[in-house]
């Protein structure tokens, strides 16, 4: 009653139809601007974009394992900024302490979400609207409302500035090393599908003996830990701790998600898609920024919003669509 | 007299499933009717017909001698006829007065609402149920009896001429249940209907006039309260013969040829919050003990409580292997106890994840070698047990929502058979699975119990545990009243044991 030698392309488009659309739309969008746009394949557009979107993309993996949960983390946004003014004064210390300090700093607030949203039972949404307030404050407080800069003499500023080649950024390199590892834990370890199991059902969880407290605690906290790294990426990248930085990014990180098909009531998720969403997302403006540059018309990066939301809404309805009609024929 | 309401001939089907076929309902003006019958009878969704929630498939319904086709539940609110649910669909955050006149609030000239008069209105309508308090307080700060209570008067107040109450007193404390049977006898007195739909059979002689007795989607009686018994009524419930079960019931039971094995699983006194006073059960290697009793004794509960899933107020649990019992479920599990819940739903399946990730999610823990799943191993065991269930599937990657709910249900069983448990909990086990599958299940248990895994058995069907208990543990109210031993059990017996145990206590509490 097994057949697994078959492999079965339609069954497997329905499986994972809530993920194709972002990957079509993905390689749509890239052979749209090679073609149109002269330096669109350039080592320096491809470079900066990577390096930039790096901090996007590392933020979306930490949502999407806290959406998984059936959670949110609304503080990552807050949490950026306030690793990047704690990692510029850490700065003249070089990025071998500066990195393991952010990432740090990050995880104490994903710790403190965590707490809250397990021991203390507050819902995740108000819990870390809190945090949200609270290392934003924070970081206002501890740079004076200035922004910071970090020290240029030691190696700091290479982690966010240097790559591989001139077209790879250390930045993505980590943040493609720390993808990777992620999507091993969610797919091979007991860690990783207890986190899965608890968004599909979380009395279901508990029942199964399943450590539901400590898989949450993991997930806030590597959320927090992720924003954390965004905010080295950011200090490093640009020279300065930025206390007002970050504000919406946690919007971007969640879109970024349900662009790759994870469902927002959790149970559901994939990190090559979060990661294909954050991608996408980051290509609409590097796509608007590269029209405006053509001259013929010239978008205002309000409309450039605009153009964004409305295409986010034209993804996620066609997504709706392909996953309505993969459970269809499924069931 | 004319009937205020007449239901004739109502059939419903869900998915080609009958639910209902040529149901029929009478409610005279002015009595208290109760409506009863086993899990899946029916009731439900002929009230849902009746007020509007469902649509039926074909039949005439009247209502004050008009036809009747409430389009929704409001339309059947507005002419007369008001439900009160099981969950008080009310807002707790909210003040009396507006959880009272909501939709329908006095406005003043400028169609602003009149508070003044709301609030006065509000307070005379309570007064008529013997309520008084300040209505202007959100309403979640008074007790589920005064919300209750003010489910009603806002029924009420709505000029109803029939109120239905589905399991109303399930949230009641004793003292609460009597200042609600007041009400009902004051809406009889005004000439208000009551349908009144409870499983705690002794309510029903306490304030019902007659009762509609429901199964398998009909009405197969119609009876004068005054004139039945109980085991009248359970046998009408159950289709069987009312002397055949009182006869069976006196006949003195238990074989007594079993021969236990080592002692498993030792439950006394259990008492927690959830509906469970005082039940005691064992269960010995190689047995099947089966848990027997009406809807809401306790048999879930008591499993709950074994498993650490509710916390103890009263009572031990011990196993061979942890004397002291469990802190919670993932002890138990490590002690070698699985439970397979009776919500498939809720409890049991994760919908999004594979056959694979479901039936492996309580074996983890074993199948982590260095931090990570050993694939090729959880693949091997998925294997073995999707071929010795028969599991119908079209790869083990499959979403488990795919599945038919026999299968889903076999996978839910395969995922505490591969953690080789000394003693299984099984509640309901074959419920909702088709006829073949459910056969296939049983068998399986049989096979492990043969091993030596020792099953304690909750079934609503009493022909499954008849069958399939070498020992049933009757349950009432919580409590566990009396116990019967196989061979020898027959399902008069047990529907004796469970009548007589409702017709007071001590009577049948034989050992």
């Amino acid at each position: 009653m097994l057949d697994q030698n078959t492999f079965d392309l339609r069954r497997y488009i329905q499986g994972n139809g809530q993920s194709m659309g972002v990957w079509i739309a993905l390689i749509v969008m890239i052979a749209f601007g090679a073609m149109r746009y002269d330096n669109f394949t350039g080592a320096y557009n491809i470079s900066s974009f990577l390096n930039y979107n790096s901090m996007f993309i590392v933020i979306a993996l930490g949502m999407c394992f806290v959406i998984m949960t059936g959670g949110i983390d609304l503080s990552v946004g807050s949490v950026v900024a306030f690793a990047s003014v704690c990692v510029a004064y850490l700065s003249p210390y070089g990025i071998q302490v500066a990195l393991p300090g952010g990432i740090l700093a990050g995880m104490a607030i994903g710790g403190l979400n965590a707490f809250f949203v397990i021991a203390m039972r507050i819902p995740p949404f108000i819990a870390t609207l809190a945090t949200m307030l609270g290392a934003k404050g924070g970081a206002l407080v501890i740079s004076g409302r200035q922004t910071i800069s970090v020290d240029w003499g030691s190696n700091f500023t290479k982690f966010g500035m240097g790559s591989v080649g001139g077209i790879l950024p250390w930045s993505i390199i980590v943040v493609a090393l720390l993808a990777v590892a992620l999507w091993i834990v969610l797919e091979k370890t007991s860690i990783g599908r207890t986190v899965e199991a608890i968004g599909g059902g979380e009395d279901a969880t508990k029942m199964m003996g399943l450590p539901v407290n400590r898989a949450k605690a993991f997930v806030y906290i590597l959320s927090g830990g992720c924003a954390g790294l965004a905010g080295v990426i950011l200090a490093s990248g640009f020279g300065a701790g930025q206390p007002l930085e970050g504000v919406g990014w946690e919007l971007s990180a969640i879109a970024s998600v349900v662009v790759g098909g994870t469902l927002l009531t959790g149970g559901l998720g994939s990190v090559p898609a979060t990661v294909a969403g954050a991608l996408l997302l980051g290509l609409v403006f590097n796509i608007l920024n590269f029209e405006n540059g053509r001259g013929v018309i010239s978008f205002s990066a309000y409309w450039q919003m605009v153009i964004r939301g409305l295409f986010l809404f034209v993804v996620i309805l066609l997504q709706s669509r392909v996953s309505r009609v993969g459970a269809k024929q499924g069931a | 007299m004319q009937p205020l309401l007449k239901m004739q001939g109502i059939n419903k089907s869900f998915a080609g499933v009958a639910a209902l076929t040529s149901a029929e309902l009478e409610i005279a003006p002015g009595e208290v009717h109760a409506v009863i019958g086993q899990n899946g009878a029916g009731k439900s969704t002929l009230i849902k017909i009746l007020t509007g929630v469902y649509r039926k498939d074909s039949g005439d319904i009247a209502f004050e001698d008009k036809p009747w086709n409430a389009l929704s539940p409001r339309e059947s609110q507005d002419n007369g006829i008001a439900t009160i649910y099981q969950e008080l669909s009310l807002v707790p955050l909210r003040s009396v007065t507006e959880n009272v006149i909501m939709g329908y609030e006095p406005r003043t000239r400028f169609g602003l609402i009149d508070w003044k008069a709301a609030h006065k209105r509000t307070r005379e309508i309570l007064a008529d149920f013997g309520v008084d308090i300040d209505v202007t307080q959100p309403l979640g700060n008074y007790s589920t009896a005064i919300q209750q209570l003010t489910a009603i008067a806002r029924a009420v107040s709505l000029n109803s001429r029939l109120v239905i109450m589905d399991e109303p007193t399930s949230s009641l404390d004793d003292r609460e249940v009597e200042t609600l049977f007041g009400v009902v006898r004051g809406l009889k007195a005004r000439g208000v209907s009551v349908i009144y739909i409870s499983h705690f059979l002794d309510e029903l002689f306490q304030i019902c006039d007659r009762a509609t007795i429901m199964r398998d989607g009909q009405r197969v009686a119609v009876r004068e309260i005054a004139s039945t018994t109980k085991l009248g009524l359970i046998a009408d419930m159950l289709g069987r013969d009312p002397e055949e079960i009182s006869a069976a019931g006196m006949t003195d039971l238990g074989g007594g040829t079993h021969e236990a094995g080592e002692l498993l699983l030792e439950a006394t006194n259990l008492h927690t919050d959830r509906n469970l006073r005082d039940v005691s059960v064992s269960v010995h290697k190689g047995e099947i003990v089966g848990l027997g009793g009406l809807l809401g004794s306790g048999r879930t509960e008591a499993a709950r409580a074994i498993f650490a899933m509710d916390k103890l107020r009263n009572g031990t649990v011990a196993t061979h292997r942890n004397p002291a019992g469990f802190r919670d479920p993932a002890e138990a599990i490590r002690g070698g106890i699985g439970f397979l819940t009776e919500d498939r739903k809720a409890e049991g399946i994760v919908p999004e994840m594979s056959v694979r990730e479901n039936m492996t999610l309580a074996l983890m823990p074993r199948l982590v070698r260095n931090g990570a799943i050993d694939r090729a191993k959880e693949e091997e065991i998925v294997k073995k047990f999707v071929d010795a269930l028969g599991i119908k599937l079209a790869s083990i990657e499959q979403p488990i929502r795919e599945l038919s709910g026999g299968n889903q249900q076999k996978v839910l069983l395969a995922r505490w058979l591969a953690l080789e448990p000394d003693l299984l909990i099984l509640d309901e086990p074959t419920r909702g699975v088709d006829v073949g599958a459910k056969f296939e299940i049983q068998s399986i248990i049989r096979e492990y119990v043969e091993k030596g895994v020792g099953v304690l058995l909750i079934s609503s069907e009493f022909e499954e545990l008849v069958e399939g208990a070498d020992r049933i543990v009757v349950l009432q109210d919580g409590k566990s009243v009396s116990e019967l031993q196989n061979p020898g059990i027959t399902e008069e017996s047990l529907i004796g044991a469970i009548a007589r145990s409702h017709d007071g206590p001590g009577k049948g509490a034989a050992a």
